[in-house]
């Protein structure tokens, strides 16, 4: 099923959730929505589902208009983030449920059901608790369960609202592999909302980057990863310093900072880098702005902060066990080399 | 050195007062409600099986438990389903006059029952606003079963709202947009999801409604006109025959109110013990 998503908008209230999305899902395909809670990737998913209603904007899967049907009518698998497993049916039941509640002429009977059902607890592996009450399941069996409920009534599309949010991080690693496997298996069109940017990138074939409302950003984890298209999804990549600098002839320049090796296509003038802690190597210079103020250890890496005159503090990572790591010492003075940064201009502010 | 030489510590309660706190209440409770209740038992027991038997065997308390039983299943059913519209409209909706509308739920609670049962029959009686047309329609509601039909109904309302309300505000909306989702529609949905979620405290209203309207007294005795075998309520002739100095009789009425009552509340507590097993949610 092909989802496209055009010029949809919706607020509550006076705050407006989402603003102006376009988005087109293909056939197949499974697609993470990525932002910070507040950014509309939840409203969206919701209204995929008919669970909630744009103010504005179109909404066709396969070339129908899906903004005149029901949700009752979409045939969407919908796992929701706290799972809404029906506390008082059995597992079976709770899976048996959108087949049990189709009118009689398209209600599979009763066998079909069970063999149905059987057949979903097996693919789930949860085979042995289809007799047990959500209340007597753990996170992750409720995961599977609520997933199980989706499938059952083999759905165009799967819709899943934080899948992992509940979960330890075992669990939850262990699941994304498990999910990653029923969507190959099932070959459901298949988008879900997280804020877990590890999750996105590990689980989907394309992550869409929303922030405020809009989509920011669409892409693969390497293109998001190295080549953010805003200072918001380098920030929420993880790029979390940002020095000034001044853009001169395409390169780039700044006090104490060794970064005339990284491309720099903007016009002329002041501008911001983006760098994560672990792409910053401080290099010891006794000319150096930046003095190394606090080491610690982490076991793999050297968490440096490092200060300048003016008292601005930036982290550092380093490996522990690199030859740079040995070189350095509190309270020695350095210089800064960005391994790898994004740079957007200066805030117009 | 062995592990048994070390000194023994005592735990320490981190929360004080535990003794005095449960002490006072369980000597409160005793006096208010567990001793009359026992004595009440003795006292139905010194009577002796045979007479007991002879006095709840004797047509006028058969009839005046038959009518007591009847009026109150018949206000209870009506206020089992009355409740649950209720408790419905004031969670489901938000329109104006909700706020007072969830506030005059509490009148039947407040107000004296004397004072229910005097303006209901005001209102019902030949020149009253209601009964000046229903009695030109064959319907006589005062001295009638209805009428104690109405004024059980009318004391015990708040009973199955209240217990239902909470539970009902509580309930995830996630769980209808499940069933949506699934292609579950209305009432579907109310009867294989909200329904059964909600079951355990609805019971629960339901069962204190009989149980009160079973005693119910000062509304029903002005409406109800208390004709022996007609109109006559169970509390009500233990009450005369109090007032005939047959304690024994009074008792034995008591007695049979008291284990219906609680025969009743026993076997929801079960219901919705059951029920809460599996994670429905509970008053």
């Amino acid at each position: 099923m092909t989802i496209e998503i055009a010029q949809m908008t919706r607020s509550f209230g006076k705050t407006a959730v989402l603003r102006g999305i376009d988005l087109t899902v293909a056939d197949g395909e499974l697609v993470a929505l990525l932002g910070p809670s507040g950014s509309g990737k939840t409203t969206l998913l919701k209204i995929i589902a008919g669970l909630d209603w744009p103010d504005a904007g179109r909404l066709t899967v396969d070339g129908a208009d899906w903004l005149k049907l029901d949700p009752q009518d979409r045939r969407i698998g919908f796992v929701f983030q706290n799972y809404a497993l029906f506390p008082h049916m059995t597992v079976r039941d709770n899976i048996a449920f959108g087949l049990t509640v189709r009118p009689k002429g398209q209600r599979p009977g009763r066998a079909e059901i069970r063999r149905r059902v059987d057949e979903l607890l097996g693919f789930l592996q949860i085979g042995a608790l289809g007799d047990r009450h959500p209340a007597q399941l753990s996170g992750g069996q409720r995961q599977r369960v609520a997933l199980g409920r989706a499938l059952a009534i083999e759905p165009t599309v799967l819709l899943l609202d934080e899948p992992f949010g509940a979960l330890d991080a075992a669990v939850r690693r262990d699941l994304r592999q498990w999910l990653r496997g029923v969507h190959d298996a099932t070959g459901t069109t298949t988008i879900f909302v997280t804020h877990d940017q590890e999750e996105a990138f590990e689980l989907a074939d394309r992550v869409v980057v929303m922030d405020q409302g809009r989509i920011v950003q669409t892409g693969d984890a390497a293109t998001i990863h190295d080549s953010p298209a805003t200072p918001f999804v380098a920030d929420f990549m993880g790029a979390s310093i940002q020095l000034p600098v001044t853009v001169q002839g395409g390169r780039l320049a700044a006090p104490g900072l060794d970064a005339g090796h990284l491309p720099a296509r903007l016009p002329d003038g002041p501008a911001r880098l983006f760098v994560r802690p672990e792409d910053l190597t401080p290099v010891p210079d006794p000319g150096g702005p930046w003095t190394v103020a606090s080491v610690s250890n982490t076991g793999a890496h050297l968490r440096l902060v490092l200060s300048d005159a003016a008292g601005t503090e930036i982290p550092a990572d380093l490996r522990r066990r690199s030859p740079r790591a040995a070189q350095i010492a509190p309270g020695m003075r350095v210089n800064l080399r960005p391994e790898h940064a994004s740079v957007f201009p200066a805030e117009t502010a | 050195m062995s592990l048994t030489s070390a000194p023994a510590v005592r735990a320490r309660a981190v929360l004080p007062g535990f003794r005095l706190t449960l002490g006072t209440t369980v000597l409160y409770l005793s006096i208010i409600v567990l001793i009359p209740i026992i004595a009440l038992v003795l006292t139905g027991a010194g009577i002796g099986p045979a007479r007991l038997w002879a006095i709840i065997t004797a047509p006028r308390t058969l009839a005046s438990l038959r009518i007591t039983i009847t009026a109150a299943a018949v206000a209870t059913i009506i206020n089992a389903a009355y409740g649950l519209l209720m408790a419905w409209v004031l969670v489901r909706y938000r329109f104006p006059g909700r706020r007072l509308l969830d506030a005059l739920m509490d009148i039947p609670f407040a107000l004296p029952t004397a004072v229910a049962g005097l303006s209901l029959t005001a209102l019902y009686s030949a020149n009253g606003w209601f009964g000046s047309v229903l009695e030109p329609l064959g319907l006589q509601v005062v001295y009638t079963l209805g009428g104690i039909v109405l004024a059980m109904s009318f004391t015990s309302i708040p009973f199955v709202v209240r217990a239902v309300q909470p539970v009902l505000e509580e309930l995830d909306p996630a769980l209808e947009q499940a069933a949506a989702s699934l292609g579950s529609r209305g009432f579907t949905t109310f009867r294989r999801v909200i329904f059964p979620a909600i079951m355990p405290a609805w019971l629960g209203g339901v069962t204190t409604s009989f149980a009160r309207s079973l005693g119910e007294f000062g509304a029903v005795v002005f409406i109800a006109g208390n004709l022996p075998f007609k109109t006559e309520i169970a509390s009500l002739l233990a009450y005369i025959r109090l007032e005939e100095y047959d304690y024994e009789g009074a008792a034995a009425i008591a007695l049979v109110l008291m284990v219906l009552a609680l025969v009743l509340l026993f076997v929801s507590n079960m219901v919705q013990l059951r029920a809460a097993r599996h994670g429905a949610v509970t008053a």
